[in-house]
């Protein structure tokens, strides 16, 4: 966890946009949270139905209004509810991340990851990895 | 009925819409006898101060193309928009940025030192750099401030309607200037073009998409029939209005997005992107298969892009 005297002093604390498909990932949310797992606080969960279902217009609007680092979390290739919505999600966010390094936005404000309804330790620390990384890059300013 | 004031103006454009309304060719006339021509540089002796001259909302209607990129262009928006009734961002540039918008993935300092001291045909010795004022013998020499970011027209000043294309094709320039004549204008702040996308209006055979690779236009020579995209063409259509008539597609060539966004779409890059990587047919977990998609697609950015940067959400790069 990190310690107060840490967050004083670089006096920064990344916001975090996290989207969950509703099957697997925002379950495992909640069990971290039902499990008591602690994990930053610096990320707000968007529930969509699917992985498939987050348009780059999205991530793309999150970044303009403000975000420092946007979350995709989807189910483990091959557990989509949808059979291929996180397949489709994986080819986008690989081709979305080349564009973004064409408009100057570091490789670390976005990642996509895979969490199982089971995972809710990897929910929490996945969280805690992000956060740090966005933590050591720095607001993002437009 | 009087006779109505037509201004034209062309800022950070190539000219070619300029070229387009004459493209009118007998229509032209018509325009004449609809219209007296108050300012229009390429075609008309009347300077700046002519128009500083005239009364505010005295010209009935302003087309004006290409982006605005310099302090001059900006003045010129200003000025056009306080003296005219009707605002008309006429043609890509001044609609959606249009190509000078991809200026935006570089600032000043770059262009300037890529134009001025890097360029081969450049003979520059003392790396001389345009300022906004120089001193010479016979007094002070101004130029225009060269903007960091392009901007599209309604970024600077209120735009009443929108004629898309690079450059609008003449059945549209018709319907605008139809519209005018015949005093049935649409809402303000509309698109004179479809609300659908190109391919609603495309005439090739569409089936199932799934493409394996991508080839550039060079590459190959695409079946007239087939639907580009099936072919492995990156077309834009999927992601841009339609209303155009097709013209690339019906040349074979595939749609370079010149129309903008659809309606409701807010970033025209962010769907085309979406599109493109869906219809993708590789496995996720082939490294190799997911590196080569993403160079397949030469200039990401700059291809989903090439009309609309400045108006897209993140419209510029950072620096």
């Amino acid at each position: 966890m990190r310690n107060e005297t840490q967050v004083k002093k670089s006096g920064f604390e990344p916001k975090i946009l996290a989207f969950c498909c509703n099957w697997c990932s925002y379950a495992g949310a909640d069990l971290a949270g039902t499990s008591r797992i602690q994990y930053a606080p610096n990320v707000r969960v968007i529930r969509v139905m699917c992985s498939g279902r987050i348009d780059p217009t999205f991530i793309l609007r999150a970044f303009q209004v403000g975000v420092d680092g946007v979350l995709i979390l989807g189910c483990h290739p091959g557990d989509c509810h949808y059979i291929d919505g996180n397949y489709k999600t994986a080819r986008r966010i690989h081709m979305l991340k080349k564009m973004l390094s064409q408009l100057g936005i570091e490789d670390d404000r976005l990642r996509l990851d895979w969490v199982s309804a089971a995972e809710g330790k990897r929910f929490a620390s996945i969280i805690n990895d992000m956060t740090e990384r966005i933590r050591a890059l720095g607001p993002f300013v437009r | 009925m009087a006779k109505l004031k037509l201004a034209c103006y062309w800022a950070a454009s190539c000219g070619g819409c300029d070229v387009a309304i004459l493209d009118l060719n007998e229509r032209i006339l018509q325009v004449a006898d609809l219209a007296d021509i108050v300012f229009w540089p390429i075609a008309v002796d009347f300077k700046h101060h002519d128009v500083e001259a005239m009364p505010d909302k005295s010209i009935d209607f302003c087309l004006f193309n290409g982006a605005v990129r310099n302090s001059e262009q900006e003045e010129i928006a200003r000025l056009l928009r306080d003296k005219s009734k009707i605002m008309v961002a006429f043609g890509s540039c001044a609609h959606l940025g249009g190509i000078p918008g991809l200026a935006n993935f570089n600032n000043r300092t770059q262009i300037f030192e890529r134009a001025y001291l890097e360029a081969q045909s450049n003979d520059n010795p003392d790396k001389t750099l345009p300022q906004t004022s120089s001193k010479v013998s016979e007094g002070e020499l101004e130029l225009p401030e060269f903007y960091d970011t392009v901007k599209a027209l309604n970024q600077v000043v209120g735009v009443d309607y929108y004629v898309p294309g690079c450059p609008p094709p003449v059945p549209i320039i018709s319907k605008v200037i139809d519209a005018i004549a015949s005093q049935k204008l649409p809402p303000k702040g509309s698109v004179f073009a479809s609300d659908k996308s190109l391919c609603d209006e495309c005439p090739r055979t569409k089936g199932e998409k799934k493409i394996k690779k991508l080839y550039r236009p060079h590459e190959i020579i695409p079946d007239p029939e087939q639907c580009l995209l099936e072919q492995g063409i990156l077309c834009m259509g999927p992601a841009t209005r339609g209303g155009c008539g097709a013209l690339c597609i019906k040349a074979n060539m595939p749609c370079r997005g010149c129309f903008g966004p659809l309606p409701s779409v807010s970033d025209q890059g962010a769907k085309m992107l979406s599109a493109l990587a869906s219809i993708y047919d590789i496995d996720i977990k082939d490294e190799v298969a997911m590196a080569q998609m993403v160079e397949e697609v030469v200039d990401i950015a700059g291809s989903f892009y090439r009309f609309c940067l400045p108006t897209a959400l993140i419209n510029r790069r950072r620096m």
